[in-house]
């Protein structure tokens, strides 16, 4: 009894402080809190976190799936959605199946040769912590953004509730997210953990090691009625009451079952205890009513789902209409961008690929929404990993925050120092475009906006200025070409580095202007 | 009986009592001024805003009790005070005490930022220092805070969507910082205004100079601009991107008359870098427009040299 608390108290707090983490629009949560993402299994591997992997592992000798139990955020996400099928039809019981071992074992086989080939898709798709990621922040983040919004018209400057954005970022991450939470979701509300039994790559591993933990769940066969109790509550469907078994590679260790046996032939315990006596419970019923009534937030699924359908959706709907269609048609020519924009601190894109499992967990923080997650932009195996993309912002030069939270060592973390010489891209004018040649009228809103003055305005003819451009001095952040007023292409934009740079230093010397008199 | 000047007599005396109701503006107290415009040279940004304000007769003659304050500083960029990109924080903050002082039922700061506006508040010192003086510091980048309003006589700005702050303000005050600018070659109270403003972009796309001096011609008016030029940005404004381009000039002026006062901070960054009148077209722009005068010899101002303690 106390361990099942114990453990559902450390999941809800984990989960629920990551969960929060996604979501948090008035940045209320310091940026520390992404710990709880830097302590997932596969961005610790990934960010050659070694201390943690160890732990986890070392844990899962000791208490057997321990992560899956209460650190990973999808594995706590399928509990409360079958929770929720629990609770909606209390004839709905689990049952036991057997194990699908050539499925799991083909999964961590492929994934196993995708990464070998430097493929990371595979991880990807498939690391449950970035499933979570990119639920929390295509799917989650927009109707809690929208809820945001609607108590923000209630108090315009509310610092708890400010105003953001709430449109998806990017309607393929959207769809796939939502398509992948939906089969999950399905799976889990009708049989518990699937996903993690039947698919997850990191379940089959720690699964195999949990077969040799120490503590695990052990079935007393000379105490056990096979009355079947336990394994009608086994989310996991890994108790075999027929064989009086239980599969420890596919326990998660909820310890839901402890409670439920009338001879409590079920233990966590180091050793098999068969000869121990115990007194019996004749009256099971309302223990089991008992257990069904723990304090788990029951939470209507079917409803919610409905709800964050049709609020993703209408997102996507205003974002498709959101745009002011802007008519300055000074700018005929298009362009296209060869090379996506990384973010700073990805070193390079291939660095990126590398490390990158697209949890999104940067898209939801940044503040001014330009880190969006990329389709094809990278490449099929960049799939929606995260690009900086100009529209509607532009980095700010003093943020570093992408890089503070990246569980995954894909975007490293860089002082403001570091940042303000990192040339992510390089900037281009298009003068065919620009307002000042087609127009004739002073503008400037590029230079203005350009931190390093990369771009600055030099004379043209008559009283009018052009911008001219310095590309080794700019860091790529995008603020010309999110500010150029040019449509329906724009007159200046960020080309991006397949390799992050160095940008040329200031030639600025200081001088010292003594000044004490008004000069009017 | 509040004094008046001319203007704001006229317009009573046609308004009659409806001026009253409406409230604001049009009552502004006037008492004959004893300058138009305080220039004030090497103290700290707040005994210079002190000095200058008892040169223009007190704070009293612009906030009457009860009055709803706001100021408009320059808080657009994502920088520290000692790197000159926005309005120095100490000038804010004794501007907010003063009108407190004065009686103001409630100070309101704002401005819509460039950069991510809570980090521009918060990096700036703004926010914090107007806070604690007991001002009401609000968000100018959430479109529903702006009302549209008709800009009459404007050029090419005919309409333009504006704070609210504004507004629905009794009195205003316009504390811009002085900085070389790349597009409008400087920056100083008319260019402030577009701090006020929702689309800025359509004044990029419609030109600039033109559209900044039209944006001043919107009602209300500002009972003063009060010019911060403690310290100077003279290259790569409106941001800067080193303390190389940042001067301590320790420089404050104060006049109800933006073209006059811009023309006065014009001369006085002469000093540190040439720039000439004519390439700054905004401030001729609004002349023309009938806000103000270039010509310096006819505005009566007072002088006063200081020292930092």
């Amino acid at each position: 009894m106390i361990l099942r608390i114990l453990r559902r108290l450390m999941a809800i707090c984990i989960f629920g402080s990551l969960t929060f983490f996604f979501l948090d629009a008035a940045e209320i949560l310091p940026a520390c809190v992404s710990y709880l993402a830097k302590i997932q299994l596969v961005p610790a591997f990934l960010a050659h976190r070694w201390i943690i992997v160890v732990f986890l592992v070392f844990m899962t000798f000791f208490l057997g799936r321990f992560y899956c139990s209460t650190i990973c955020p999808l594995g706590i996400l399928q509990d409360i959605i079958a929770r929720a099928g629990r609770f909606f039809s209390r004839k709905r019981k689990y049952t036991f199946s057997p194990a699908k071992n050539r499925l799991r074992w083909a999964v961590v086989l492929m994934t196993g040769i995708f990464i070998a080939c430097g493929f990371s898709l595979a991880l990807t798709l498939l690391d449950p912590y970035s499933i979570f990621g990119r639920t929390a922040t295509n799917v989650f983040r927009p109707v809690y953004l929208s809820v945001n919004n609607l108590l923000s018209y209630f108090d315009t400057q509310s610092r708890v509730f400010p105003y953001v954005n709430p449109a998806v970022l990017s309607l393929e991450a959207f769809f796939f997210a939502f398509f992948v939470l939906l089969g999950i979701g399905i799976l889990a509300y009708r049989n518990g953990r699937t996903y993690c039994n039947t698919i997850c790559p990191l379940g089959t591993i720690l699964g195999f090691l949990a077969r040799f933990s120490l503590f695990k769940i052990r079935l007393a066969h000379d105490k056990c009625i096979g009355c079947g109790k336990c394994a009608r509550q086994c989310k996991s469907s890994c108790i075999d009451i027929q064989q009086k078994k239980v599969d420890a590679s596919r326990c998660v260790t909820c310890f839901n079952c402890l409670g439920i046996c009338p001879t409590d032939a079920l233990n966590f315990s180091l050793f098999s205890s068969g000869t121990k006596h115990s007194e019996t419970h004749p009256d099971t019923d309302s223990r089991s009513s008992v257990t069904e009534n723990t304090p788990c937030p029951p939470d209507g699924m079917s409803k919610r789902a409905f709800l964050v359908t049709l609020t993703a959706v209408l997102g996507a709907v205003k974002k498709g209409f959101s745009q002011p269609l802007e008519i300055f048609q000074t700018g005929k020519h298009p362009f296209t961008r060869s090379t996506p924009v990384a973010p700073p601190g990805a070193v390079s894109i291939t660095h990126l690929k590398e490390h990158c499992t697209a949890c999104h967990l940067c898209v939801s923080k940044c503040p001014v929404q330009i880190l969006k997650p990329a389709f094809m932009e990278y490449g099929l195996d960049g799939a929606f990993m995260p690009h900086m993309e100009f529209s509607r912002g532009f980095c700010t030069y003093d943020c570093t925050l992408c890089g503070e939270v990246c569980p995954n060592g894909a975007i490293l973390p860089l002082t403001q120092e570091e940042k303000h010489r990192t040339q992510v891209g390089h900037v281009v004018f298009l003068e065919k475009n620009c307002v000042v040649t087609v127009d004739g009228k002073n503008c400037g809103a590029c230079a203005e906006h350009c931190p390093t003055q990369a771009v600055t305005m030099v004379p043209y003819k008559d009283s009018l200025t052009i911008p001219k451009i310095d590309p080794e001095i700019c860091v790529g952040c995008g603020g010309c070409e999110s500010i150029c007023p040019v449509r329906p292409y724009k007159a200046i934009y960020v080309e991006g580095n397949q390799e992050h740079l160095r940008r040329k230093e200031f030639e600025d010397q200081k001088v010292e202007i003594e000044i004490d008199d008004f000069g009017f | 009986m509040i004094k008046m000047n001319r203007h704001d007599f006229l317009k009573s005396t046609l308004l009659g009592g409806v001026a009253a109701v409406l409230g604001g503006e049009e009552l502004q107290a006037q008492s004959p001024a004893p300058c138009d415009m305080a220039a004030v040279l090497g103290g700290a940004p707040d005994e210079m805003l002190k000095k200058a304000l008892e040169m223009m007769g007190g704070i009293s003659r612009f906030v009457k009790k009860g009055q709803k304050v706001t100021i408009k500083p320059n808080i657009a960029w994502n920088r520290t005070p000692e790197r000159a990109g926005n309005t120095n924080p100490l000038l804010v903050a004794e501007l907010v005490r003063l009108c407190i002082q004065a009686g103001a039922s409630s100070v309101t700061v704002f401005d819509h930022t460039c950069d991510e506006w809570r980090r521009c508040y918060e990096t700036s010192g703004v926010e914090e220092a107007a806070r604690k003086a007991g001002a009401k510091v609000v968000s100018g980048n959430d479109e529903r805070l702006y009302r549209e309003v008709a800009i009459p006589g404007g050029k090419v700005l005919k309409r333009a969507k504006i704070h609210e702050a504004i507004l629905d303000s009794d009195v205003w005050f316009n504390v811009p910082v002085l900085k070389h600018h790349g597009g409008a070659q400087l920056t100083i109270s008319m260019k402030n205004y577009m701090g006020l403003v929702w689309d800025r972009r359509f004044f990029h796309r419609n030109d600039l100079q033109q559209c900044i001096a039209d944006i001043c011609l919107l009602k209300p008016r500002p009972a003063l601009n009060i010019v911060d030029a403690y310290r100077v940005l003279k290259d790569h404004g409106p941001q800067g991107r080193s303390d190389a381009d940042v001067v301590l000039a320790k420089g404050l002026f104060v006049s109800p008359d933006i073209i006059a006062v811009d023309t006065a901070a014009l001369r006085f960054f002469n000093q540190i870098r040439k720039m000439s009148l004519e390439s700054v077209t905004h401030i001729t722009n609004g002349e023309l427009l009938g806000l103000g005068t270039t010509d310096l010899k006819k505005v009566k101002i007072l002088r006063e040299k200081m020292s930092e303690t």
